[in-house]
């Protein structure tokens, strides 16, 4: 079955669905990593966007039931070079084509996804449509234009969890997970330092998040435009000098925004394993998982109230800031990886320090 | 860390003649390293007495000596010119011996002579099979289980621990004589006996055979400030027990989840700091339980490798010059990325592309050479290809082959059913087209894979071309539709392929292309998949 992908500039690339069929309109973004698409399928940050893979061949190792990021997939659409006619793994189970198709996204395969990728890169990450069912390019252009895109829009109100639940029931340490769209992983990681784990949704206030009692308290990732979730950034405001904090992703910038920091629009955002950041106070390199188009402003900080603690080496932006008089850090890239290095993980044990040095007090 | 300036003259050992599994890739590393420490500023001094390389070429070190690999000779050199370093990692395993040898000698230390790169207690550590298991269980990595045995008695009780199938080593033997590989008992009791009666101490090593195993390559490069990168993944589509330099193979890694590239990265990780390479690239070998995904390591190189060479043109990512400039005190983040200019080569390239590299076998030159691979190496020489699809890759690198076929071919002499299971089931130059013709005749991917622990994705990729070839077949000449051309194309099928399905010339084919508008394009080699400009990239033609 033939399948289209329209950019809202008139770019059309036509291939052949191997997914579910339909209609849907998202971000048209690329991602770089070579491995781990089953990662980036169910990362709930990439809800609202249509996702490239730039490495041509993709699925060849299936869908195993062990490697989700969340319940189910949140994009609106994949785009690949060449999905595999087969998997092989021993951990495999269903082709990604068939797991497209049983939880309804929309696949394309048979494109240029360099081609995609470069224009994307010149010409920035903008809105598209995928479809199998309308294969008339300007009514696609028009629908592409037409639809919401991410600037100033709350998704992460619909990939929250809707009411609060407890990750595991054991574990030294009481941590709140205020969940935007959290990647498992980080639970999963949380647990297996021995932290204890309560998920709650991003709605949640300040004082009920106390109330539970928490010796730290996590920001997740999650998708969109860090400056329509206005009512987070209140909540970590409060928080703040109260509990020890780490923010990962949207996390980052909700601790950034919170500090009277801005976020802006990256061109064409970092999303990839391969990103290099530089630990400014080690002057080492980790190599790094990467998802976000938004990003928190270097100049608009504080620097005599906030410490800025990693930076991305492909182009300088801000990647990691901590307040320099409570427990505050927050990190823009993925310490829990899932795709990608395990380099950062020693921010964890950075967090479980803080939490343990709070409660000495 | 800033260039170390207490360094004024560099040795660096060449490689010597090219041998079977030592060849002109280490000329290319020796170029780079010494265009990379010149350019700095470093006074090089080049020993190698093979003239027909480029490195040797007068403009490229200061001095060059064309003379023997040799602990003397280069003793002499060392004592005429006084280098403040030496630089071993450049030169393949020749190189490596060399400095090895002249340390055990006490010449590096006589003559106050630097080892940059690795020092000989990191080689020997890589090198010595008893310290780098040892290593590799301080860090809680696999190594292939064994035991050894001194009596029939206690040999039975390492196999019962490890299980079949294993390999027997007789202590003391030369080259391994009166070793081999046992499949059960029977076999077991005649090898190990056997074994038991050639070693004068009477004793063997029992190991566990991971023949058949996925088999897969982990290119790193370490820095004085302990940062440390994958430059690429390689992944053979030849299992374990066929030599990686006799190996088809392909990069990046096909066939592992994210959780289990990871699991990998982190080992290699582990790997190159146990071991203790300061500075610059190493490859590390693992093998993978294909049933349960058991990980053990295999060996690792504390130098650059034939692989880095394959790994550098398959990425971009110039490791024996990076090597050099690491090797005199830069780290990783202070280099620029060539290609991209504006990012540092503190990073880890991707691919957008697949690369496959095929060896290229000279049997007919060595009459009396067994034709079956093991894990000697034999080929002589190799291809590389760069596809958007495995499917397109492999058709190149076997049509650059120059064995007269142009694509995954026919077999010219259709083999019975007995002789395609020996090919299959013991490995031979041509056991690709055999796999192919196994397809024509039926067999199953499972039975394929039964017989040479050939991956299934890798299998079921050449079915698709089989598949794709009959129906390409089936058309007639007059009425083929573009997007099957087009297609043919996207999987690497050449124009006299092509020309022979049709029963046309293949320059009627090339017009046909031309008419329809089904021509190649260019696309970069550019180390980041897109994500950045790039200013010195190389290109593939590709189709899509």
């Amino acid at each position: 079955m033939k399948a289209i992908l329209a950019l809202e500039d008139g770019t059309i690339f036509e291939g052949r669905s191997f997914g579910a069929a339909g209609e849907k309109t998202g971000e048209v973004v690329f991602n770089t990593s070579m491995t781990g698409y089953q990662e980036v399928l169910t990362d709930p940050s990439y809800a609202g966007q249509i996702v490239a893979m730039t490495y041509p061949l993709i699925g060849n190792y299936g869908i195993n039931p062990d490697d989700f990021e969340s319940a189910k997939p949140h994009l609106s659409g994949f785009a690949v070079r060449e999905a595999s006619r087969t998997v092989s793994n021993w951990r495999a189970g269903m082709s990604l084509g068939d797991f497209l198709k049983k939880q309804r996204i929309i696949g394309i395969e048979g494109i240029d996804t360099r081609a995609l990728a470069l224009h994307i890169r010149s010409a920035g990450a903008m809105k598209g449509i995928i479809s199998t069912k309308d294969l008339d390019k300007e009514s696609l252009i028009k629908k592409a234009k037409a639809s919401p895109g991410l600037v100033g829009r709350d998704l992460v109100k619909k990939v929250t969890c809707q009411k609060t639940y407890e990750w595991n029931r054991q574990g030294k340490y009481r941590v709140v997970l205020l969940d935007c769209g959290a990647k498992y992983n980080i639970m999963r990681e949380l647990a297996a330092r021995d932290c204890r784990v309560w998920v709650v949704p991003a709605r949640t206030t300040a004082k009920e998040i106390l109330a539970l009692k928490p010796d730290g308290v996590v920001l997740s990732n999650g998708p969109g435009d860090p400056a329509a979730v206005t009512y987070v950034v209140e909540t970590v405001r409060q928080l703040i000098g109260k509990v020890p904090l780490f923010g990962i992703c949207l996390g980052h910038q909700m601790l950034g925004l919170a500090l009277g920091g801005e976020t802006f629009k990256l061109k064409f955002g970092h999303r990839g394993a391969n990103h290099p950041v530089m630990d400014l106070r080690t002057r080492k390199v980790e190599i790094t998982t990467q998802n976000h188009g938004f990003c928190v402003e270097l100049g608009a900080l504080d620097q005599q109230q906030v410490e800025l603690t990693h930076l991305n080496l492909n182009d300088g932006t801000l990647e990691g800031l901590r307040h320099k008089k409570y427990p505050a850090f927050s990190v823009q890239y993925h310490p829990e990886a899932s795709a990608g290095p395990h380099d950062s993980k020693y921010l964890f044990a950075e967090f479980i320090r803080e939490m343990a040095n709070a409660k000495k007090k | 860390m800033p260039r170390r300036n207490d360094l004024k003259s560099i040795l660096i050992i060449g490689s010597g003649p090219i041998v079977i599994g030592q060849a002109c890739e280490f000329d290319y590393s020796g170029v780079q390293a010494c265009k990379a420490l010149k350019a700095d500023g470093y006074k090089v001094i080049l020993v190698n007495s093979n003239p027909a390389t480029i490195m040797t070429d007068p403009e490229l070190a200061d001095r060059t000596y064309l003379e023997p690999i040799d602990p003397d000779f280069v003793e002499k050199i060392i004592e005429r010119e006084r280098p403040d370093a030496v630089l071993p990692t450049l030169g393949g395993q020749t190189a490596l011996n060399c400095a090895v040898a002249l340390w055990d000698k006490g010449v590096f230390q006589k003559y106050k002579v630097e080892m940059i790169g690795a020092r000989a207690e990191v080689i020997k550590k890589a090198e010595d099979r008893e310290q780098f298991k040892e290593a590799m269980q301080k860090i809680g990595l696999g190594v292939p289980k064994s035991g050894e045995a001194h009596n029939y008695r206690e040999a039975v009780g390492v196999v019962e621990r490890i299980g079949f199938p294993v390999i027997i080593r007789p202590g003391f033997t030369l080259g391994g004589a009166g070793g081999g590989v046992a499949y059960n008992i029977d076999e077991f009791e005649v090898i190990a006996n056997r074994g038991l009666e050639a070693s004068p101490i009477s004793e063997i090593l029992i190991e566990e055979s991971v023949i058949g195993w996925k088999e897969y390559e982990m290119e790193v490069m370490r820095d004085l400030n302990d940062n440390a990168v994958i430059i690429c993944s390689i992944e053979n589509f030849d299992p374990m027990g066929v030599h990686t330099g006799d190996s088809i193979t392909v990069a990046p890694a096909q066939t592992l989840t994210d959780r289990e590239y990871q699991i990998m990265r982190d080992a290699s990780l582990a790997v190159i700091r146990e071991i203790g390479v300061a500075t610059g690239g190493s490859n590390i070998q693992f093998a993978v339980n294909p049933g349960d995904g058991r990980l053990v390591v295999i060996e690792m190189n504390p130098r650059v490798s034939r692989s880095s060479a394959l790994a550098s043109k398959a990425t971009g990512f110039p490791i024996a010059k990076i090597a050099a400039k690491l090797a005199v005190g830069y780290t990783l983040d202070e280099i620029p990325n060539d290609i991209t200019r504006k990012t540092p080569a503190c990073f880890e390239p991707t691919l957008d592309y697949c690369v496959v590299k095929i060896p290229r076998f000279t049997f007919e030159k060595f009459p009396g050479a067994d034709p079956v691979l093991t894990t000697a190496m034999k080929s002589v020489g190799e291809t590389m290809s760069i596809g958007r699809t495995f499917k397109e890759a492999l058709q190149k690198g076997l049509r650059s082959l120059e064995i007269k076929v142009s694509g995954l071919d026919d077999l010219a002499r259709p083999p019975a059913r007995d002789e395609l299971e020996r090919q299959l089931r013991f490995p031979g130059a041509s056991r690709i087209f055999y796999v192919k013709h196994a397809l024509q005749v039926g067999l199953s991917l499972d039975q394929i894979y039964g017989l040479t622990g050939i991956d299934r994705w890798f299998l079921s990729n050449i079915k698709e071309l089989v598949d794709f070839e009959n129906k390409l077949k089936a058309c007639r000449a007059k009425k083929i539709p573009t997007e099957l051309l087009r297609q043919a194309k996207v999987m690497g099928f050449s124009d006299p392929q092509l020309a022979k399905f049709w029963g046309m010339k293949e320059g009627e084919v090339f017009r046909l292309r031309k008419e329809r508008k089904v021509m190649p394009e260019f696309k970069l080699v550019d180390t980041c998949a897109a994500e950045f400009e790039a200013f010195t990239p190389y290109y593939y033609s590709t189709y899509s």
